[in-house]
């Protein structure tokens, strides 16, 4: 049985519909992952609105990767326990596509960037071939035309020589320029949802500056929504128009990151900011050290072994995802 | 009050490597160096901490290997308490050996995974002869406490524990020769918030109870201003700006030292608009100012003539024609 996965006609990016309200590009709704007895990702829900940008926040070990790679179809059932749903305007729950379905949607619809792109680029083919090649089997362009947009392309991300460079191979290029040629090849074939897991944590913060606004640029030119993996929440703050909060594979707090970084309502959320320096910073307060249980039978809410708010209730039984003061939250004790 | 002893002293320090002839291997093109440290003059003090920052390639493993020894320059002096690092023997080699320590980015990498953490904190001790045996356990016990690790930890090995409590360990293992100095390489660098807030809090106390001076090395401005009073911006082998952490950090004088500073993210600001370009290759560099093709300041003269560090405040030196406060340091 094949799913519907065509991209709504009304959708398309060049024709800004008037609707008020359209329906959001993605939906991920009590999305749960298990590997054997661990639950990675547990009940996880968000949405995405067509050209906004989202940031999956949290510490090393929440799930922000594993979503990402759930979302671009490489954690399919039966190698994983996926249940719940993802969908993206127009398309059937992605839960249940299949690799032959993906193809369809890699690529097409979604794409991604990589944190390390010198390992996500091969190292034995030329920019311009691997440049070309979606161009070529996604978009069935002729090998003259491939050429000019793999030019365009280049160009577009702000690589200067850019014929020059379609010859060269990817150790060629600082990180810097591999990452725009990642950026450059994900972009290709106008994907509407762009994923960048941490594109710019192995770079220097002047290139990293560059990337972001970069992604940022691109993305808003083709009416593209885009999913950034950050560990920064103040780089969180200037480049997502939406946050999520992940701990331990749950949702602690989501929203419009102007309210949720601004007034933070989650014990987490607040002691992950609290753990941001500043320039003037004077003290520190860091989060006490610890790491989530994923069993799969931990009963509450899985931050409470760190949680100076904790109540009794929170060890036995989970709080519900609810709307608070503009914002998602799930915490039974939250502060103020 | 006695002013507080120099510890180190780089004395216009040059660390040139030489990268064979343009062209490959058997090509007979003049021979080509690559300058990573071009004339570096620093010092730091007993009690001091000094934050080394700047982008990849800028030179600062360099300078730290030439701090500690491990490389010596090809041209100028690298002196630990007056007297020449490369040189130093005996006694003074012992004293060196003790009172630097060293706190290396790849923490789980430094630690050899077969020895337990008591051999590994213990190391130092034993090299030094600073315990008896019969008080090894608890002399380390007391360094893990310090980091805030559990005496237990003892009898386990690095592959058991997490990045955070790796890097604990190498902190302790550095402190147990009770050094002067901790010179640290990227310490907190790919670290959760949490874990580096944790370790920057542990380290800033160990400051202030101990008094031992930090020799940084960081890209992150943050940490640079809470650790370290004072900065030393590198850019292509060169030190462009120094001075006291908050008046370099609230007051830029070298357009590159500001990049730095907008590259930073801050919570709710847009992001600002980047400084274009890389960091050039530090072999053949043109004439000028080595920043002058990513200046937005950069006029005709910059091209020509190759700034020098002059200090242009008290307790202030940046190396730029156009500075961006005070007297222009050439007139
Ligand atoms: N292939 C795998 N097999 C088993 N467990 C895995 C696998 N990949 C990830 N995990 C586990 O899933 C959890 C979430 O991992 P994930 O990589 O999504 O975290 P993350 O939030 O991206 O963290 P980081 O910031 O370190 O990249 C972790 O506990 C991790 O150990
Ligand atoms: N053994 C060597 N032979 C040749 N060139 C070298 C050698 N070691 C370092 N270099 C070069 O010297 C320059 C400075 O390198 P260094 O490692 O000191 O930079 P860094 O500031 O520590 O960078 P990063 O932030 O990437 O660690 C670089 O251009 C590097 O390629
Ligand atoms: S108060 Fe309870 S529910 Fe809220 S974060 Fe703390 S432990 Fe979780
Ligand atoms: S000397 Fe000129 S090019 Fe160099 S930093 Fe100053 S203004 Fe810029
Ligand atoms: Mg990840
Ligand atoms: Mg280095």
């Amino acid at each position: 049985m094949a799913l519907a996965l065509a991209r709504p006609a009304s959708a398309q990016p060049e024709t800004p519909s008037a609707a008020p309200a359209p329906a959001p590009l993605l939906t991920v709704a009590r999305l749960s992952l298990s590997r054997g007895e661990k639950l990675i990702l547990d009940e996880v829900s968000f949405t995405l609105k067509r050209g906004a940008t989202l940031g999956l926040v949290g510490e090393s070990g929440a799930g922000k990767s594993t979503i990402a790679l759930a979302l671009i179809g490489l954690l399919q059932k039966p190698q994983v326990g996926l249940e719940g749903s993802m969908a993206l305007d127009g398309s059937a729950n992605l839960v249940d596509a299949t690799e032959k379905d993906w193809l369809k949607l890699r690529g097409r619809r979604v794409s991604m960037i990589f944190q390390d792109a010198s390992s996500a680029l091969n190292p034995c083919f030329t920019v311009g071939s691997q440049l070309m090649s979606p161009l070529r089997r996604l978009l069935g362009m002729g090998p003259k035309d491939a050429r000019s947009r793999a030019i365009e392309l280049l160009e577009s991300v702000g690589l200067n020589d850019a014929s020059s460079r379609l010859d060269a191979y990817p150790h060629q290029l600082s990180g810097g320029m591999q990452q725009r040629v990642m950026i450059a090849i994900a972009l290709a074939t106008n994907p509407e949802l762009l994923l960048a897991d941490e594109p710019t944590s192995a770079l220097d913060v002047t290139i990293q500056a560059q990337i972001v606004r970069l992604i940022l640029d691109e993305t808003q030119k083709r009416g593209a929504s885009c999913i950034f993996v950050l560990h920064d929440l103040a780089l969180a703050s200037q480049a997502c128009d939406e946050i999520v909060v992940l701990y331990g594979g749950q949702v602690m707090e989501a929203g419009p990151s102007d309210v949720l970084l601004a007034e933070p309502l989650h014990p987490y959320t607040l002691g992950l900011k609290a753990c941001v320096l500043e320039l003037d910073t004077e003290e520190l307060t860091p989060l006490p050290s610890g790491a989530p249980s994923f069993a799969s039978r931990t009963p509450g809410c899985r931050f409470a072994p760190r949680c100076g708010n904790a109540l009794p209730k929170c060890v036995d039984e989970k709080p519900p995802l609810e709307t608070v003061r503009g914002r998602k939250l799930a915490c039974w004790n939250p502060a103020a | 009050m006695s002013t507080p002893p120099e510890l180190f002293r780089l004395l216009d320090v040059e660390k040139a490597y030489d990268v064979g002839r343009k062209g490959g291997l058997f090509a007979s093109g003049p021979r080509r160096r690559l300058a990573a440290l071009d004339g570096v003059r620093l010092s730091l003090k007993a009690g001091e901490s000094v934050a080394i920052v700047g982008e990849s390639g800028s030179g600062k493993t360099t300078l730290l290997r030439v701090l500690l020894g491990l490389t010596s320059p090809t041209d100028g002096r690298a002196l630990y308490r007056e007297k020449d690092i490369t040189l130093l023997q005996g006694d003074d080699r012992d004293r060196f050996c003790r009172e630097v320590a060293m706190i290396y980015q790849d923490a789980r990498g430094s630690l050899n995974p077969r020895m337990s953490i008591l051999d590994l904190v213990a190391e130092p001790l034993d090299h030094h002869g600073l315990c008896k045996p019969s008080e090894r356990r608890d002399r380390v016990a007391a360094l893990l406490s310090r980091v805030g690790l559990p005496p237990e930890m003892m009898e386990r090995y690095t592959s058991a524990l997490s990045g955070g409590q790796v890097r604990r360990v190498a902190i302790a293992r550095a402190l147990a020769s009770a050094p002067a100095v901790l010179v640290a390489d990227e310490a907190v660098s790919g670290l959760d918030v949490s874990t580096q807030a944790q370790l920057l809090k542990l380290l800033r106390d160990l400051q202030r109870e101990m008094g031992v001076s930090m020799l940084f090395i960081t890209h992150d401005l943050g940490v640079a201003a809470y650790l370290c009073e004072r900065i030393a911006v590198m850019y292509l082998g060169r030190i462009v700006e120094t001075g006291l952490t908050k008046d370099v950090l609230s007051a830029p004088a070298h357009p590159y030292t500001r990049a730095l500073l907008n590259a930073a993210p801050k919570f709710f600001e847009p992001i600002a608009e980047p400084l274009g370009g890389e960091i050039p290759s530090p072999i053949d560099l043109p004439p000028g100012c080595r920043f002058a093709g990513r200046c937005p300041e950069a006029r005709d003269d910059c091209r020509a003539r190759d700034p020098e560090l002059v200090a242009g405040a008290p307790n202030r030196a940046f190396a730029c024609l156009h500075p961006l406060i005070g007297e222009p340091a050439f007139a």
